[in-house]
């Protein structure tokens, strides 16, 4: 059923509170010296040469290309959606997977984007505090899947979370993605809000059994934003999932990472976590806005074996 | 707790390969042929005998090393005897200046160190880089600040000096070894004639460059090369006054007759079989990564290795789980490759050893699980390997392998994983993995393990001494605890 058929407000009188699958006591622990530790050493992996090619290649077609600022405008995002689909011309290069955009921003990028292959994310349900109802967030939801998204990027409750209402965040999950349709589900946990591995690892869990396409790390909005620990600890949180149940669930890192050798050692991480099946933008994103450009240069210096000056490189 | 898993697993093919990335070499210096460093110089042997020191990734000789014989050591021991007094008479905060210039001479010839470390050993380079060699010069740092406190280490004792110090390391962390060996011996004020080991003496013999560099006076380190004979002629010297060994058992024991009523005073660092363990609480992923580094760290030539694995019954399916998908994840090869998790075996006869023990549990009839890629063509090189259900009687949970192989076995409770983690004759170090601070501190003072380590292994640091209890050997090296082994207290 999807509540759009109906008025929201018969939806909300008419639905039951959903509740979480499993006990949200038994989510297992995390050793954050541990976590660190591990993460630490993918970075230690030395990517060069072809490998470093294709994976750069591969870290740029997994970008959501996102500007998420009041001061956005339609021009703003027809050009980053050119860019998004030509990052850069005469390179052969592939595009991004996605836009990430405000709800009402959304239907300017379907316009320029049109048969592309380039994903409409939209945020929703308040982004990026959701300090708001639920009839809000489904409406802003809603707002944005009939102006054309393809995937909606929502937040959790965080104040809620803290409260100890697992049982509302899961719910809230739950309800937004049935409200989603077809469109694919992100869920950003806002992990430099919740203070500990371990809670991050809970919100993960409750965010993933509610039906979560994506986990994302963060809105961008707070720091920190996406770590390289916080990411391992969200993908073996995927990996136990998929363990029990065989579902692949995907992963945003958003915020924060704005070089390519970062974004090679993410890959690297990526890789020797959840292995093969996970290496495409199917499941697995970069939210950045800078990437991009350093992808770029970094490709260019292989080509041309010297370093390019910025200015050949569009700033959009 | 999940108590069953199901069917469903991960694939680690790849369609993204990580390109060779092979740490260069052009640095690196490396002679055709190595004397004996005595009295500050590089001398001849007198043996004239000289032998191969093996890469053994690639099973080339490296270059030709000197055999030390017995009239060899003795003239080691002279150089050392008589450098001893100038050195222990010099003021301490003099000595200590040596100490830290050695110190900075290893960091800046790090690069170089830990190639060589490599080469000769066969550890993967990022070892080498991130832990072997930076250890080693935080130990000389570490001892050359104690230098001039030694009274404020043992208040209101009489200290002096021991005299000269015969030391014989092992082939797991040849320079490290040498670093621990060397470092608190001169801060106390002792000489010292070192033996690496004959399958890796070319750091030890670099740092006799390093040190003849650096100025220290003549005499005050003295290293020579040789196999077992040339540790016995130091062992039975009859004017060294401290014998400071890192090795087997088996020669740990030798040794200890052989010292047997004569005033040498000694510390003897010996073999390992720790127990790991993991309690249905524990923090499992970071549990699993340290099993991994437990074992197969340095391919498993470590004393202290974790080479026993207790799981507790509730969680065993998910741990073995996640102990295979890692090993499937694990990168085996060139030892020089920064990219390379395991490398080779230090020398072919430990390859064999290994390879025996393989065949015993096979002969057990044990179930084992090995990593499905293949391995280099050349060199000595073995398949980090998992043993399931070992019996407590079984020799690979008894005997020390010295190798990438992990006996895996279950428990129920506190009481009874005590009983068995205890039941060994060695006594080195233990892990512990669970949530729970105070069943962290419970199986710390339980375990008879000279270290515990609660939810990490193989930390090591030189402020923190380090020794076995039972057959694991007697003494402590680091810390403040490390001076004790080179002074004469009253």
């Amino acid at each position: 059923m999807h509540y759009y058929n109906y008025s929201i407000f018969d939806f909300l009188k008419s639905k039951e509170l959903k509740e979480i699958p499993f006990n949200i006591k038994n989510t297992p622990t995390i050793d954050q010296l541990g976590l660190i530790e591990r993460a630490a050493k993918f970075r230690t992996r030395s990517i060069k040469k072809e490998a470093k090619i294709q994976g750069l290649k591969l870290a740029l077609n997994m970008i959501d290309l996102t500007t998420l600022e009041g001061k956005d405008t339609v021009g703003k995002v027809r050009q980053m959606c050119y860019k998004a689909m030509n990052p850069h011309e005469g390179m052969n290069l592939p595009t991004v997977a996605a836009v990430c955009v405000y709800p009402n921003m959304v239907a300017v990028a379907k316009e320029t984007l049109r048969d592309s292959g380039v994903k409409i994310a939209s945020v929703a349900t308040a982004f990026p505090s959701g300090m708001s109802n639920l009839k809000v967030k489904l409406e802003d939801t809603k707002m944005a899947i009939d102006a054309g998204a393809d995937e909606i990027d929502m937040v959790i409750s965080r104040g809620k979370f803290h409260q100890g209402e697992y049982n509302y965040v899961y719910d809230e999950i739950a309800s937004i993605k049935e409200a989603c349709g077809k469109a694919r589900l992100k869920v950003i946990l806002e992990t430099g809000e919740l203070g500990t591995a371990d809670q991050v690892r809970k919100a993960s869990d409750i965010a993933i059994y509610a039906g979560a396409d994506f986990i994302k790390t963060s809105t961008g909005k707070i720091s920190p934003a996406a770590t390289m620990p916080v990411t391992l600890l969200m993908l073996e949180a995927i990996r136990d999932y998929y363990l029990k149940t065989g579902k692949m669930i995907g992963m945003k890192p958003a915020g924060g990472i704005s070089d390519s050798k970062t974004a090679l050692h993410y890959l690297v991480m990526l890789q020797e976590t959840l292995g093969k099946e996970w290496m495409s933008n199917q499941w697995f994103r970069f939210g950045a806005s800078r990437l991009a450009n350093d992808i770029i240069l970094q490709l260019l210096k292989q080509e041309k074996g010297i370093y390019q000056s910025g200015d050949y490189i569009s700033k959009d | 707790m999940a108590k069953k898993q199901n069917s469903f697993s991960l694939n680690f093919d790849t369609d993204w390969n990580y390109s060779p990335a092979p740490e260069s070499t052009s640095h690196v210096e490396i002679k055709e042929k190595y004397d004996l460093f005595i009295g500050g110089k590089f001398v001849k042997p007198k043996s004239g005998k000289y032998f191969d020191t093996i890469n053994p990734a690639t099973e080339k000789s490296l270059a030709k090393v000197a055999e030390a014989n017995e009239k060899d050591v003795d003239s080691a021991v002279k150089s050392a005897r008589k450098a001893f007094k100038p050195w222990s008479e010099l003021p301490a905060s003099e000595r200590a200046k040596y100490i830290f210039r050695i110190a900075r001479l290893i960091q800046e010839r790090a690069r170089e160190f830990a190639v060589i470390e490599s080469l000769d050993g066969g550890k993967p380079i990022k070892e080498s880089r991130d832990i072997d060699i930076p250890l080693a010069a935080a130990h000389f740092f570490y001892y050359a600040g104690w230098a001039d406190k030694l009274e404020y280490a043992f208040p209101n004792r009489k200290i002096k000096p021991l005299g000269v110090a015969g030391q014989i390391i092992p082939w797991n962390f040849p320079l490290l070894m040498a670093a621990w060996k060397i470092a608190p011996a001169l801060a106390c004020g002792n000489t010292v004639v070192l033996k690496p080991a004959e399958t890796t003496s070319l750091t030890a013999l670099k740092l006799a460059e390093l040190i003849a560099d650096s100025d220290l006076p003549e005499g005050v380190v003295n290293i020579v090369t040789g196999a077992g004979k040339t540790g016995a002629a130091i062992v039975n010297h009859p004017d060294i006054d401290k014998i400071a060994f890192t090795g087997s058992t088996e020669v740990g024991k030798i040794i200890q007759r052989a010292i047997a009523g004569t005033n040498k005073k000694a510390t003897l660092e010996l073999g390992g079989k720790a127990a790991n363990i993991i309690f249905e609480d524990a923090p499992i992923d970071q549990a699993v990564e340290g099993v991994i580094n437990g074992i197969f760290f340095n391919q498993g030539h470590v004393c202290c290795a974790g080479s026993r694995l207790f799981i507790q019954e509730s969680i065993k399916d998910e741990v073995e789980k996640k102990l295979k998908m890692r090993l499937e994840t694990l990168r085996i090869g060139d030892p020089l490759d920064k990219n390379t998790d395991i490398g080779a075996i230090n020398s072919k006869g430990q390859l064999e050893t290994i390879e025996a023990y393989l065949e015993i549990g096979k002969q057990e009839g044990l179930t084992s699980f090995q990593p499905s890629y293949s391995l280099p063509k050349k060199g000595y090189y073995c398949k980090p390997t998992l043993f399931f259900d070992v019996s407590q009687s079984s020799r690979l949970s008894k005997e020390e392998i010295f190798g990438p192989v992990l006996a895996i076995q279950t428990f129920r409770t506190v009481d009874e994983v005590i009983e068995k983690a205890n039941n060994t004759p060695y006594g080195l170090s233990a892990g512990v993995w669970t949530d729970k601070g105070s069943k962290a501190f419970n199986l710390s003072s339980q375990l008879k393990a000279g270290v515990v380590w609660a939810n990490t292994f193989n930390k090591f640091d030189p402020a923190s001494p380090f020794g076995g209890f039972k057959e694991s050997g007697f003494g402590r090296e680091g810390g403040m605890h490390g001076l004790e082994a080179y002074l004469s207290i009253k």
